[in-house]
């Protein structure tokens, strides 16, 4: 009836995920409560999640982020406890099984449930506003995007406490992954939340790509683009290029493990290189699609905070088409250990060395557009200088491990671990929060507190030194990675180290939590009421914080680079507005109630409860012909009623 | 109705900006949605291409198994191509008639579409039968595995259209050849001719090169 489902299942020998999941699930209870008793669920019911508006969406993507980076930062201080104190006849506290499904599942949050919900979240609330228009290409498919992106954190985080989580690192490497090796449920609820927030992901990427290429305000040609917005695009093409490859590889993976299939089994015929380079071929592509959209934010972030244009914007977008382009070229210094040869090997270096070069355009621009501007220090620029500063290190040991002979040292140690870190924390986390202190006054209307910001900045940067510096050498001197015991009681001072750093991490996120504490708590003292708190260059500037649901009463007309910049050295003063009917996307049930099944499917698949998937599905299938047979998708705005809103609306406005 | 009311006019074209440069202001959304559906199709083929990339990496290990010279009928592709190729020729008709506004001739063609793709179904099923039978199953070898896999898939992808034209149908009748309607038409019949696509594939990778 239950398939493998039992009390077994949940780990009641094991204090120490019961007492945190029970943490959780007291804090989800305790919100619930109150959101009932206040009588909150309708509004959230019909303002939030049934929302079809970009920005609503984009706010719950970012929130999903950051509440599983919690999670995920979490699994990483156990990690770097345990490294620092099991070291000669010390064991720690964690059983070699249960850390190995630490470090499984804090690869796998910290890429697919943290940087991918930051990212698509800030694409979501900035992109139809930089390109002046009033929503996505599908505003619905966008909610469903989110959705099933939930589905697969709720699946993840529920492998907390009913099973377990995968024991095979992030990558799902077989054979370790197949059955025979992996014969429990850690595997399965690690392919199944990713197909299911993978298929939310490839949704967003064809989404993003038909609203930048078919919708933007007239005459924004594509050379007249902020640079975010390419960078969104190109980011959106890597995922409708490669998160397909990503869905058939885990589908083969979930083949052989459900119907015994031989893709990538020891025996058979199976090849389980092919796993690998299918997977990177989808997994280097990805970095890319995290990486790209953070440069975007750090060319808005510096361009706005130098009071200057960006220097050489045409060749800050070739810079990222080539990366875009090139980063299908590289998958397989992953493993030049394979053993393909040396001329494989040489190529796929070359072209992993010559991938930086792009990159490098990049970085000159950004100082060139600093050089002899009026930089103001506010957070995000901040941390764009300490992304410059970071991503170059990082982006030179990324070089270094592209020559295959170092690689061959270098594979699989803490040199690497250090190395993608690097890049990671100093590149994406640090554009996600860039972005997220820019652009926050523009979500809610007032900005953000700057003591507490530069705070978190400062214990971020610090403690990412601090963290990762002492792995590179751990790297040299020939330590491995996911170790659960440290053997060589002279590494053991680097650990600690590291183990400060982290905590030094743990500081800055309790920063961040205080800086949204506190700003809320004063926010009628911050409220931004003239719309362009940074004297913006780009057209999300030109509308109201927060903006409307229609974005714009009228498109704007673009007429250069930096519309709003130019908008306003001609003087604000637009003549009275003509405003038209507009047509506005309903909100949709559609994307919570297919994600609901989705996430009943997905769970029924894990513990084999055949009927409960077949319901699963038919549900999904069901609410979907339901939603494409409706028509009467949208509402009527009508010119007077604009009208009326913008009155209420500007009458607010202050000049800036 | 006439076919010109389907669009909302784009807004007005501010003057000197060429429009080659995307300087037009928001498609309309005809346009839109064509579009869209035709990047998810595209990221559908990638998805295929990997699919056909295992494919081409296991085909040879037959682990002692049959191989696809012993179980590969080509008169049997010969009609299943025929008839899917058939059937993309009565789709495209279809989409001809319900852009005329001609619901009639859009139900006849419809029921041809379906009627040939379903005769292609019930063929790949019965080839599919007849190698279980014979115990050369998915779970044989890895070159039957991704065999499959692959050809599985394609026939998923038909079924799922299959359902979908059934689904339209129902649409048409009930509300008539209306914008919205024609919009989600255009989808299903770029979807169609996408799997004659992918098909083309099939064929010559898997049966031609891998016949007698």
């Amino acid at each position: 009836m239950l398939g493998r489902l039992s009390w077994a299942a949940i780990p009641f020998d094991e204090p120490l995920p019961l007492i945190s999941m029970a943490v959780v699930m007291l804090a989800i209870l305790g919100v619930l409560t109150i959101v009932t008793v206040k009588g909150w669920l309708p509004y959230l019911w019909r303002e939030w999640i049934t929302s079809v508006d970009h920005k609503r969406i984009g706010v719950m993507y970012m929130l999903l982020g950051l509440v599983m980076l919690l999670r995920g930062f979490s699994d990483a201080i156990m990690m770097r406890t345990q490294q620092a104190i099991a070291v000669g006849g010390a064991q720690g506290y964690l059983p070699p099984d249960h850390y190995d499904q630490i470090f499984s599942a804090h690869g796998t949050i910290m890429i697919f449930f943290v940087a991918m919900p930051l990212v698509i979240g800030l694409m979501n609330f900035v992109v139809p506003l930089q390109l002046g228009v009033r929503d996505v290409a599908f505003p619905v498919l966008n909610s469903v995007s989110f959705w099933l992106t939930a589905s697969g954190a709720l699946l993840i985080n529920a492998s907390l406490v009913i099973g377990n989580f995968a024991r095979t690192g992030w990558m799902g490497y077989p054979p370790l992954s197949e059955l025979a090796f992996s014969p429990d449920v850690g595997v399965d609820y690690y392919l199944w939340s990713l197909q299911i927030s993978g298929i939310g992901t490839l949704l967003s990427g064809v989404n993003f790509v038909t609203t930048i290429l078919k919708l933007r305000a007239p005459g924004m040609t594509y050379f007249r683009m902020p640079v975010f917005c390419w960078t969104a695009l190109a980011s959106s093409l890597l995922i409708v290029a490669a998160f397909p490859i990503l869905t058939a590889t885990l589908m083969m993976l979930l083949l052989d493990r459900y119907l015994g299939m031989h893709f990538f089994t020891n025996d058979a015929g199976g090849n389980q290189m092919m796993y690998v380079n299918l997977f990177w071929a989808w997994g280097h592509p990805e970095v890319y699609i995290l990486i790209l959209p953070a440069f975007g934010v750090f060319s808005e972030v510096v361009a706005t905070f130098s009071g200057k244009a960006l220097f050489s914007y045409r060749s800050m977008v070739l810079a990222t088409l080539g990366i875009c382009v090139l980063s299908f070229t590289v998958w397989l210094h992953h493993f030049f250990t394979m053993g393909a040869g040396a001329d494989v090997n040489a190529f796929f270096g070359i072209m992993s060395s010559i991938i930086a070069v792009p990159t490098g355009v990049k970085v000159f621009n950004w100082l060139f557009t600093m050089f002899r501007g009026r930089i103001v220090y506010r957070t995000p620029m901040l941390f764009a200088i300490g992304f410059l500063v970071t991503f170059v290190i990082g982006g030179m040991t990324g070089v270094l491990l592209a020559v295959p002979p170092v690689d061959f040292v270098l594979h699989n140690s803490a040199f690497l671990v250090a190395h993608f870190h690097n890049v990671i924390i100093g590149g994406v986390v640090f554009g996600a929060f860039a972005g997220y202190n820019y652009w926050f006054p523009k979500v809610f209307g007032f900005t953000l507190d700057e003591r507490w910001g530069k705070a978190g900045f400062w214990c971020w940067l610090v403690g990412f030194y601090l963290a990762f510096m002492p792995l590179y050498v751990l790297g040299l001197h020939g330590m491995t990675r996911r170790l659960q015991h440290i053997s060589d009681p002279s590494w053991q001072p680097w650990l600690l180290v590291a183990e400060a750093g982290a905590i030094v991490i743990m500081c800055g996120i309790f920063c961040q939590v205080a800086q949204l504490y506190v700003s809320i708590r004063t926010r009628e003292l911050r409220r931004d009421l003239t719309g362009d708190p940074w004297n913006g260059r780009t057209l999300e500037w030109a509308t109201t914080s927060p903006p409307p649901a229609y974005n714009f009463a009228v498109l704007p007309q673009v007429e250069t680079i930096d519309a709003f910049w130019e908008m306003k050295r001609r003087g604000l003063t637009p003549a009275q507005p003509i405003y038209e009917t507009l047509e506005m996307p309903r909100g949709s049930p559609i994307g919570v109630v297919t994600a609901f099944f989705a996430s009943v499917t997905g769970f029924a698949l894990i513990w084999h409860i055949w009927w409960m998937a077949i319901l699963g599905l038919l549900g999904a299938a069901v609410a979907l012909l339901v939603f494409g047979w409706s028509d009467d998708r949208e509402r009527e705005l009508t010119a007077a009623e604009v009208a009326q809103l913008e009155r209420a609306r500007r009458g607010l406005r202050q000049p800036a | 109705m006439t076919v010109t009311t389907i669009d909302t006019a784009p807004a007005a074209i501010p003057t000197g900006v060429a429009r080659g440069r995307g300087g037009g202001g928001p498609a309309p959304t005809r346009i839109v949605v064509a579009y869209g559906f035709w990047i998810f199709i595209l990221s559908d083929i990638v998805m295929f291409s990997a699919l056909f990339a295992a494919y081409a990496v296991l085909s040879g290990n037959t682990a002692g198994g049959p191989s696809g010279r012993e179980l590969f009928n080509l008169r049997n592709v010969f009609i299943e191509t025929l008839c899917l190729l058939f059937s993309s020729y009565t789709c495209g008709l279809g989409m001809l008639s319900a852009e005329r506004r001609q619901a009639g001739h859009f139900l006849i063609f419809a029921a041809l579409t379906f009627g040939l793709g379903a005769a292609f179904l019930l063929i790949e099923i019965s080839e599919f039968a007849g190698m279980v039978s014979r115990g050369a199953g998915p779970s044989r070898s890895a070159f039957l595995s991704s065999f499959f896999s692959l050809v599985g898939t394609h026939g998923a992808h038909v079924t799922a259209g299959l359902v979908w034209l059934v689904y339209m149908v129902g649409q048409v009748l009930a509300k008539g050849l209306r914008a919205a309607v024609l919009r989600r038409l255009a989808c299903f019949s770029l979807f169609w001719h996408a799997l004659d696509i992918v098909w083309i594939g099939v064929m010559t990778l898997v049966y031609l090169m891998g016949a007698p």
